[in-house]
Formats: C-alpha cells, structure tokens, sequence
C-alpha cells in the first residue's frame, strides 16, 4: 500500500500521505461502518461492502487532496486490487469456516476411530472411510505415478514426431474427462469380468487412476522441461550414457517438483465422488481389502450421510459435516507436505 | 581459402608454403615438449561439412589439432566456432536435425565411423561450457566423481577419493573446496563452478578436453586462474578453446585458428589456421589481418 519511494519535485501536489495511510484508511472504515451497521442492524456482508466503499472513497479524496492526481490513481487502483483479491477469499473463507464450525461438533475421538457397524442413530465415526479412501488412493497412486513419469520422460527426453504428438493430444484428451465418465469405464471394465453388480475398492483406484495419469503427466513433463539442457549436455559429455543421464542428472534435478506434483493429483482425486459412487459402493463396516467386496470412503460416506439421514436426522448431517471438515484436512496436509518437499529438497534451477 | 588440408607433418613443410596452406608442424622446439607427462592424441578434422537440419553452418573444414598445445579458435559470433568444437566429440548431433559430414580421426580413428559409440568417444574427448554448469543436485565431491560414478566404473571409495583431489588438486580448486567436500556445489563462485567443471572433465582422464569459452562468463582474475590452468593442463590433455576473447587466445593458445563467414546465412569456413605469435604478428591473410587487428568483427 506504500506509495512511491520516489519523490518527485515536479507536478501537481507536492505532499505524500504518512506511511501506512492505506491500511489506517482501511482501519478507520471497518470501524466506522461496523458502527453503522450496529446502529442499522445490517448484516456483516454489508458491513463489507461499506467497509470497501469507504476506505475507497476516503483514500481517493485524502490523497488527491494532499498528493495529486497521479499518486491519486496509484492508490485508487491499489486498493481497488486488494479489495477484488478479498472478494476472490469469500467463497474460500466462508467455506472453510462453514466446514470447520459445522464439523467440529461430531470431530472426535470416537469418529476417527469406530466405524458405522450397527449404528442407527447418534455415534458412530469414519474410520472405515477414512481407512478406504487411503486404501483407494494410495492404490491408485502407486499405478498412476510410474505411468505418468515414465510417460513425461519419454515425451521430454525421447518422443519425436508422430506418436509424441498424439500422445500429448490423448493426454488433453483425458485431462478432460468427466469423473463420472471415469468411473463408469472402471465399472464396465469390471463388469466385463465379474459380471454387473460387482463392488471392489480396487474399481476405485482404477477410475481415480485414469483421472491421476494426465494430471501426473502434465506435471511431471512441466517439470522435466525446466532442467536447464546444460546439464544434460555436462553429462553427456563425460561420456555418460542418456538412459543414465536421464535417470541420474535429469530426474534427481526434478524430484522435488514432480513429488509436488504427485502430491497436488493425489490432492486433485481424493476427493473425488462420483466415480466411487458407481465402483466402491458404501458398507458400514471396516473393510481394508481392495479386492474383496465393497469399500468405504470419505467422499460417498459424507453423500450418504447427508443424503439419506435416519433418526435423528441430526446425528447423520454432523457425522457428514465430520466427514467433510476431516476430507479438507487431508488435502490441506498433503499440500501443506508437497510445499515443505518442494522447499526442503527443491533444487534451484537457473536458467 | 577453404583448401586448407590435412598434410603428414614432413610432406608438409616442403611441399607447400603458401597462404592457401596455413597447416604448420609443431614447432619442433625440445622445450616444448620436454614438459609432456604423456602424449595425449591428435585430432584431425577433414572435409567437415557441419549442418542444422538443411542449413550448412561450417563448411569444408580441414584442420588438425597437435597434441599437448592449445588450439584457440577466434571469430565472430555465428560463424561456427563452437558448431565446430561440439562436432568434434559428437556433441554436435545431440540437437534436432543436427548432422556431421565428413570424417574426424582421433589418433587416426575416425569418430564417425558406424561402429563407433559416440558414449566412448566422449569419454575420451571431454568438454568445458561458456557457462558453469555443476550438477546442482550434487555436492562438491560427488560432482567431481560424477563422470565415475555416472559411468558405473567400479572403483573402490579410496580410488575415487584419490582421483578426487588430484582432479581437484589439478583444477586449482583443492585448497579451497578441500574443507567443504560435502556441500552443494551451487554454493562456489562463478569461477570456482567453471575450475570444479574442469576437475570433473579432467577425472575421467580424456585425451582431448574442449572448452567452449570457458572464461566468458567469468571476471579478469577468475580469467586468469584458468589459463593459468589451461596452461598446465596441456602437459597432459590436448586442448582445443572457443574464445572472443583475442587477448586470451594469444595469451594461453600455442594454435590460433580464424573462423569467419562471408555474410549472415553463409557457412562458416576456417580462414585460416597457424602457430599464435604468426596469426596475432604476421598473418597470411588480410581478412585474418583485419580482424586481430580489430578492424572488424
């Protein structure tokens, strides 16, 4: 919010307000509109919005007033860009808080640990759900991470021509698959074999691996492409075989991104709902083996609790909420482990 | 200009003197070679024609490269210089498109030849870039034993730790990394990264090493340590340098070759190619003249 450092002996207005005078601009009007509000009894959304308005108003006026009408425009446009990022936070922030507060009624010991064996009305948890969709994740990651890298390093390091063209066109293409269209292919690929009817967590981790490939793909060709041909041409030129190259100089280089990039698909389908609906089915009960029979998870879980509550329907939209507030923090701890890898093992590339 | 050809060293001299000849012996002064530890090998070039995709970039080069000197090759930007070098141990055909025509004998083996794995030929021909380029995954130690290590060459950990330092020892860099072996190698100075690049070309004990301009990127005293260098180094390696820099290729080259081109998407052709001190006193040719001269370019 601090204005130019420069200061300029030429032009209109030869005053600059005192540092800081944005945020204490900002300050005084978020005052001063909560106390209207009070007074009018408007909600906190219109608190908002006065507060925006006013801070805007009186930036504009103070500053043409002592600093002319080009440091005028400066801060005009400075806060009208912060206050488009705040409202760009809403929805994030009203949702955050709206899980949080909701969820943290049912967000404990007894949830995380029991699952939904014979429970018809209050109690209960999602240990079950928790346990399937970590099940049907990590299966699901371990087949699409190799595909995927292996597919980047062939388009980065050997793919000309034709095939690379169409490869890179295939993978657009399932980039836009629908998730549902995703599950119904594992569920008639299944089908097929077991005959229609047939639940298996393992049918999970196939939809989710068909929406993991591209996105692992896309990531890890991204970041094979940013280490610098230096070194590859350094290693070539002690004689070093490329198949060794590749896996010695170029990928060690790009580890660290790729791992973040593994982190944020798997952050990507985890939460997935729909292809699960069709291919894991939901059960009460602990089931931990992907190849038997139907498996929990924490996004159909959270579904049928909310969708089809039984007495007291209370119980069952807490236990959803529950669901949903501990599906967040899931993928906020796997974002949160794919910045620090990134940070800690991340190697610097000049370019 | 371009009938500069490859000549037995007797024929030579008594055959052909002329400035469309420019090929000199070695000067056959015992000095210069009573300092050789071993005689590392000769590289001749001939008929290079060196392309990128349909587009000529040097043209009917024919040179040869004396053992144990360092052989500067000048010019302007463009003209094929450093197209040339990377041909040299098939750096070269690495790019899209790119292609080599013509023969390159190392010793008398041709690097071009079918049969020949471009992996041994680089290991024998190692090369120094403009830039400074250390894995940066790597520490200081494993950087150096990279080319080993990269090669799977079974050595005991003492062996390598004895290459190590004298690769070290032999870049200059020993003193001052010696404490430190463990550390990132992106934690050295630009200078320093271009000698620890030196040492890892040097470890795997090439014949040739080939540097392209390696003192660019880098201030006067850093300059100055690797020439120093170049100049000890040539005891054991045949060295071959990329510079712009004129007072360096009269500085630290016993060899000075002159690339230029007629005109902007004209191939580059070897002008002219002889002992230093002639090139920078006493060229023979007026184009080579004008430009050591500074009159253009």
């Amino acid at each position: 919010m601090a204005g130019s450092a420069v200061s300029m002996p030429l032009g209109e207005g030869s005053g600059v307000l005192p540092r800081r005078a944005g945020l204490l601009v900002f300050g005084i009007s978020a005052v001063a509109s909560a106390l209207l509000c009070l007074v009018l009894g408007f909600s906190p959304f219109v608190w908002l919005i006065f507060t925006g308005l006013f801070s805007l108003v009186t930036i504009t006026v103070w500053s043409l007033a002592v600093e002319g009408r080009r440091r005028a425009l400066d801060r005009v446009m400075t806060v009208v860009i912060v206050e488009i990022f705040v409202l760009a936070l809403v929805p994030l922030i009203s949702l955050v808080y709206t899980v949080v507060s909701e969820g943290l009624a049912r967000f404990d010991v007894q949830f995380l640990t029991e699952d939904m064996r014979g429970v018809v009305g209050e109690g209960g948890g999602a240990f079950h759900a928790a346990m399937g969709t970590f099940i049907i994740t990590a299966f699901a990651t371990v087949a699409a991470v190799p595909v995927g890298v292996l597919a980047a390093i062939y388009l980065v390091e050997y793919g000309k021509g034709r095939l690379k063209r169409s490869i890179t066109f295939f993978v657009d293409v399932m980039m836009g698959i629908p998730s549902i269209v995703a599950g119904l292919f594992a569920f008639a690929l299944f089908a097929l074999f077991f005959g229609p009817g047939i639940r298996l967590g393992i049918m999970g981790s196939v939809a989710l691996m068909v929406l993991m490939i591209p996105i692992v793909i896309r990531s890890a060709e991204e970041m094979l492409r940013v280490v610098p041909n230096s070194l590859r041409e350094a290693s070539y030129a002690l004689g070093v075989p490329k198949w060794l190259t590749v896996l010695r100089v170029v990928l060690p280089t790009a580890l660290a991104g790729i791992v973040t990039g593994v982190m944020l698909a798997v952050a990507r389908v985890i939460g997935e709902t729909a292809p699960l609906l069709v291919t894991t089915g939901s059960i009460d009960t602990t089931n931990l083996d992907p190849f038997d029979g139907r498996m929990a998870n924490l996004p159909v879980y959270v579904y049928e609790q909310y969708k089809f509550p039984g007495v007291p329907p209370e119980a069952f939209i807490e236990r959803a909420w529950a669901g949903a507030l501990l599906l967040i923090l899931i993928v906020m701890v796997l974002f949160l482990a794919a910045r620090l890898i990134s940070r800690r093992y991340g190697v610097e590339i000049r370019r | 200009m371009n009938q500069t050809e490859t000549m037995k060293e007797k024929e030579m001299v008594d055959a052909q003197a002329g400035p469309a000849d420019p090929i000199m012996d070695p000067p056959a002064s015992p000095s210069a070679t009573a300092t050789v530890d071993a005689l590392a090998k000769r590289i001749d070039a001939e008929d290079l024609n060196i392309y990128y995709g349909s587009f000529l970039a040097v043209k009917d080069c024919t040179v040869s490269i004396h053992p144990n000197k360092v052989t500067a090759l000048i010019g302007s930007s463009g003209c094929g210089k450093s197209t040339f070098l990377r041909s040299l141990n098939r750096m070269h055909e690495l790019i899209d498109g790119a292609r080599v025509e013509g023969r390159v004998l190392l010793d008398g083996m041709d690097i071009y030849s079918p049969s020949m794995d471009p992996v041994l030929v680089r290991q024998q021909i190692g090369m120094v870039f403009q830039q400074p380029n250390p894995f940066p995954t790597m520490s200081i130690y494993e950087n150096t034993a990279a080319g080993l290590r990269l090669n799977r060459r079974r050595l005991k950990k003492t062996e390598i730790d004895g290459i190590v330092e004298r690769s070290l020892r032999g870049a200059h860099l020993w003193d001052e990394v010696k404490d430190r072996l463990e550390k990132p190698a992106s934690g050295l100075s630009g200078g320093q990264q271009q000698r620890l690049c030196i040492a890892r070309a040097t470890a795997i004990e090439p014949e040739v090493l080939l540097m392209d301009e390696p003192c660019s990127a880098l201030d006067p005293i850093a300059t100055l340590a690797i020439e120093d260098l170049i100049n000890e180094l040539k005891k054991r390696y045949t060295i071959v340098i990329v510079t712009h820099n004129m007072q360096q290729a009269a500085r630290a080259s016993d060899y000075t070759g002159f690339f230029n081109i007629e005109k902007s998407g004209d191939p580059g052709v070897l002008v002219e190619i002889d002992e230093t001190e002639k090139i920078f006193s006493n060229p023979s040719l007026q184009e080579t003249e004008d430009y050591v001269s500074g009159r253009f370019g």
